[in-house]
């Protein structure tokens, strides 16, 4: 218990925060903030899996949550029948025109030896069939965009509960981390790091152009909940007497009968938004905390230490007949399929989907933030990380107006330089996010809650 | 006549704008690059540094267009550039003395230099953004066609126009002046050469006699002349924004990763490299073939190898196969 004591002190603080958040603000901010907060610390595990665990860097992230995404759309869609007939044909000709291609390649490189023919027939296969390929897709593509632009033109998904798409996700950002694992694991540190960005920038842009698939920059909105929608709830019997039983007190004093409906009928409506938030909350929760165990379990398990081992020295653990490639391997796809259910869970959490939002400051470098400040190597610390560098990101805005007022106060109010300031306030939270990671990694290193190693 | 026609329409449409971009590519690699090279980390804090400089360069001109000078026919910019390059190296010695100084002097691993770097991405983002806002800034005043299409045609009674901007001439040769000067005070003087030592081998560098200091300073310094010239070049030749700015980071990286991180002549012409290749990859060729092709083969479609909405793409896929294949870069550089 008592060694445990700063973590609980961390976390005792940072929910107090959010509660202050909910008290002096709104339970609407508060608990977005709370829901983002989890979303967050889910990524923030994935990152930490790969960096805390493995020391790998993966700048990716972007592009991994781009993906569990994308299965978000893909499962919970309802399919549309049009496109698919329109060009449904085309692409999955062209579909098993890729696998064929994939498998021919692979043949080659098996069976035959190394040498320079091989490689000019590897490529003339490679280039041969993009061309193949972009003729058979080109009509089908055309066709499956041209039905109704304004609201399909795409080929739709799967009209499966949104639920699935989590493990869906998980599944397409793991089986991209193979592939960019096979080609890029073996580069030293900062290679990864910058071939992993821009590896996702190459995600992101195939998301956001590839209409057929996506819907790209028309993004896809009113995606299915797994929540109930205020609009229903708000003429559902049992939630008017939850919110009538839960403000008794302030109703009873109000004697008016029309008064008093006209106020119930406000609650109503802000407590169905915030029931619905709760709903996420809970969902998230539930991830967030399955995920802790089930990472808690391996990092003091025999693989954990194994990890570790390798982490500290490669060599050494070659050594001792640790697989150290395959291990680098397993370890890049877990920590990517987290993200990737992270990135599931972001757009069931919007109901929508905006490939033109996902940038690499928001979605990669503000979680390496996340992960440095809470603690690498520590699952506690990193949600944590998760929890303060989310909640700061939001809050910057109001602390930094407050500053910017408390600075300038001695100014009129009409005086250009605080008018200035005032109108770059948003930007305070990058000036915050900086100035925080630097503090942070010069005089704690290892972040607030370091990486601590019981042998048990 | 034809012939003609076509190579006009390849000038035009991409040999004078992939020089361009590839200039101002090069510069940006050349400073990532030497970075790496020197003070052995990768830098993601490049675009934002670029930036930087390129702001001062835009508060100078205003200030110079408010107080009426100008250079005629030049852009007002060139005259601040020199004013914002001592801005941009203040700036960068302040953040060296501050933040990158206790880990070098700690011998931490490259990783956690990075890491801190973008600490230094966001608040220099920041700061950018306090400073000037986040919105689209053009400052090119001047003359702004050397050549314009129409005259082009007439002069030559061809179909096809040349158009030349200026910014696209000054952006050329500015890059080729301070690119030879550059290489020259990397080969012939004494800072240089022990620049170069430092690099290939510190502990050689520091036992005979080199002092450290020194080469750090010079090395900041020359970064910020390449990052202030180069962001500037950028900013004159199509606009200044610091998100895209941001964005472009990640061509530079290409071009210094395909050049060979750490020899800044591969940086250099890596920076063509990845311009060319952006542009030929993306470039509707129908006219071209209406050109040279007899008229029954005319092509039906665009022929276009990838579309414009690829253009970063390209640059990275082309990293990525480098990569693969030779981690080294093209030519030679560190082996990583």
């Amino acid at each position: 218990m008592r060694k445990n004591l700063n973590v609980i002190a961390a976390y005792s603080i940072m929910m107090g925060l959010i509660i202050l958040v909910g008290i002096f603000q709104s339970w609407n901010i508060a608990l977005s903030i709370f829901n983002l907060c989890l979303i967050s610390a889910v990524m923030t595990m994935g990152a930490n899996i790969q960096w805390g665990y493995a020391g790998l860097i993966n700048f990716g992230i972007m592009g991994f949550t781009a993906l569990g995404g994308l299965a978000a759309v893909l499962i919970s869609v309802d399919p549309v029948q049009e496109a698919w007939s329109a060009g449904g044909s085309n692409i999955l000709f062209s579909l098993f025109l890729i696998i064929a291609m994939v498998l021919a390649v692979r043949y080659i490189l098996k069976n035959y030896k190394k040498s320079k023919n091989r490689t000019y027939i590897v490529a003339a296969i490679i280039v041969l069939g993009i061309v193949i390929i972009r003729f058979i897709s080109e009509p089908g593509i055309e066709a499956i965009e041209n039905v109704e632009p304004a609201k399909t033109g795409f080929l739709g998904g799967l009209g499966l509960p949104i639920i699935f798409s989590w493990v869906v996700g998980a599944f397409f950002a793991g089986g991209l981390a193979f592939v960019i694992g096979k080609v890029a694991l073996g580069l030293r540190a900062d290679y990864l790091a910058i071939a992993t960005l821009l590896i996702s920038e190459i995600v992101i842009a195939i998301i956001k152009h590839e209409d057929w698939l996506t819907r790209g920059v028309k993004n896809v909105i009113g995606l299915k909940r797994p929540a109930p929608y205020e609009v229903n709830l708000q003429q559902t019997d049992w939630f008017i007497n939850l919110v009538e039983k839960f403000n008794s007190s302030k109703l009873n004093l109000i004697t008016d009968l029309t008064e008093r409906q006209a106020a119930l009928n406000q609650l109503v409506i802000e407590g169905s938004s915030v029931f619905v938030k709760l709903c996420y909350s809970g969902l998230f929760l539930v991830v967030v905390i399955i995920l802790l165990i089930l990472t808690q379990k391996a990092l003091y398990s025999p693989w954990g230490r194994m990890m570790r081992a390798i982490r500290d020295n490669e060599e050494a653990a070659n050594a001792m007949g640790k697989n150290v490639v395959k291990q680098h391997l397993l370890i890049f796809v877990l920590g990517s399929a987290i993200v990737g259910i992270a990135g599931a869970m972001l757009v069931t959490q919007d109901g929508l989907f905006t490939p033109g939002s996902y940038r690499p400051l928001r979605y990669t470098f503000l979680i390496w933030v996340m992960v440095i400040v809470g603690g690498s190597g520590n699952n506690f610390g990193a949600i944590l990380g998760g929890f303060v560098v989310w909640f700061l990101w939001i809050e910057a805005a109001p602390i930094g107006l407050y500053l910017v007022n408390l600075t300038t106060a001695g100014l009129e109010d009409t005086h250009f330089l605080k008018v200035h300031l005032i109108e770059s306030v948003p930007y305070f939270r990058f000036l915050m996010m900086g100035v925080g990671l630097l503090i942070i990694m010069r005089y704690r290193p290892k972040g607030i809650l370091p990486e601590k190693i019981e042998i048990k | 006549m034809d012939f003609i026609n076509a190579i006009i329409l390849l000038l035009n449409y991409i040999f004078v704008p992939a020089l361009a971009y590839g200039s101002q590519l090069a510069l940006g690699a050349i400073f990532v690059t030497l970075i790496y090279g020197i003070l052995r980390f990768a830098n993601f804090a490049t675009g934002d540094m670029m930036s930087f400089g390129t702001m001062f360069v835009i508060i100078f001109t205003w200030y110079f267009q408010s107080v009426g000078i100008s250079l005629g026919v030049f852009p007002t910019a060139l005259l601040a550039i020199p004013f914002a390059i001592i801005f941009m190296v203040g700036y960068m010695l302040i953040i060296d003395k501050f933040v990158f100084k206790y880990y070098r002097s700690k011998k931490s691993p490259p990783v956690q230099l990075a890491m801190v770097s973008i600490g230094v991405m966001f608040v220099t983002q920041a700061v950018v953004r306090i400073i000037i806002g986040p919105s689209d800034r053009r400052f090119f005043d001047g003359e702004k066609f050397l050549i314009k299409a129409g005259e082009f045609k007439e002069m030559t009674g061809l179909n096809e126009g040349l158009a030349i901007k200026s910014t696209q001439v000054i952006t050329i040769i500015v890059t080729l002046i301070l690119v030879s000067t550059l290489f020259w005070f990397l080969n012939k003087t004494k800072t240089g050469k022990s620049m170069r030592a430092y690099s290939d081998n510190e502990d050689l560098a520091l036992l005979s006699g080199i002092d450290p200091k020194k080469i750090v300073t010079t090395t900041w310094v020359i970064a910020g002349i390449l990052a202030t010239i180069g962001g500037a070049l950028y900013g004159l030749d199509k606009s200044f924004k610091p998100f895209t700015y941001f964005n472009n980071m990640l061509p530079i990286f290409a071009a210094a990763i395909v050049g060979g991180i750490g020899n800044p002549f591969g940086a250099f012409l890596g920076g063509y490299v990845i311009a060319f290749s952006e542009i030929l990859l993306t470039y509707a060729y129908r006219k071209f073939f209406m050109y040279v092709l007899p008229e029954s083969m005319e092509p039906g479609g665009l022929v276009q190898l990838l579309s414009t909405d690829y253009k970063f793409a390209v640059s990275f896929s082309i990293l990525v196969i480098v990569l693969l294949y030779r981690p080294s870069g093209i030519f030679k550089g560190k082996v990583l």
